[in-house]
């Protein structure tokens, strides 16, 4: 079972990780959640905008390859859009398995392909101005693990 | 007839969020050289090798041939997460 929602709301952490819970086959339940980091108090605020159409195929796909990776049974991926202020959360992805080594390479698995490849753009506001985030090598070189 | 689509700062360069044109048949390559050739702008942000290509919500590379109803987006590297 999936959730994959893109939406501009806060994320509901608690109704998440309840309904990742509730198998009692699994053993294990992995979160990651990604916020606005202020770096040296120079970020208020974030705005995220995505290409509607393909971010949920994207997603979508990006849980099917990691099916066939892990033995995995429930998925989480909820991505906010629109503003996003200075220690709020951006992105929720939470794996429930059998055992812990499938979820956390999945929940890892997910974000390292998500940075690359679902179509999401963060536009910075700072003390001093707006500007795009540039894409980072760092997260194009952490996709040398997976392929 | 073909939408072309524009995000972020791609979208912000040009000036446009959507195109409509008849560009099937033709390479990514060839629509970007096409494209390009509307102003400083557009050639800025339409670069080969720093714009990406999706077409029916696939990334694609420069060398796929259009077809009737692909719908064509460029955007820059993705930022999300």
């Amino acid at each position: 079972m999936n959730i994959i929602q893109v939406n501009q709301s806060p994320i509901d952490v608690n109704s998440l990780i309840t309904w990742l819970y509730e198998s009692p086959t699994d053993g294990a339940v992995v979160t990651f959640m990604g916020k606005v980091r202020s770096f040296e108090n120079q970020v208020i605020s974030l705005t995220l905008e995505h290409y509607p159409e393909m971010t949920e195929k994207v997603l979508g796909n990006i849980i099917n390859q990691a099916r066939g990776r892990w033995a995995i049974n429930r998925v989480a991926i909820v991505h906010r859009v629109g503003k996003i202020y200075a220690n709020e959360s951006i992105v929720f992805v939470g794996v429930s398995a059998a055992h812990r080594s499938d979820a956390f390479a999945t929940t890892e698995f997910i974000m390292d392909i998500l940075k690359n490849e679902a179509p999401f753009w963060k536009k910075e506001q700072t003390v001093s101005g707006q500007n795009w985030v540039k894409a980072k090598e760092s997260d194009l070189n952490a996709l040398k693990k997976w392929y | 007839m073909n939408k072309i689509i524009f995000f972020a700062q791609t979208r912000e360069l040009v000036g446009v969020d959507k195109l409509e044109l008849a560009v099937d048949q033709m390479a990514i390559s060839q629509l970007l050289e096409q494209l390009s050739l509307r102003g400083n702008k557009w050639s800025l942000a339409l670069k080969e090798k720093t714009v990406l290509c999706a077409v029916n919500q696939t990334l694609v590379n420069y060398d796929y041939i259009i077809q009737e109803d692909d719908e064509i987006a460029f955007f820059p590297p993705v930022t999300g997460g």
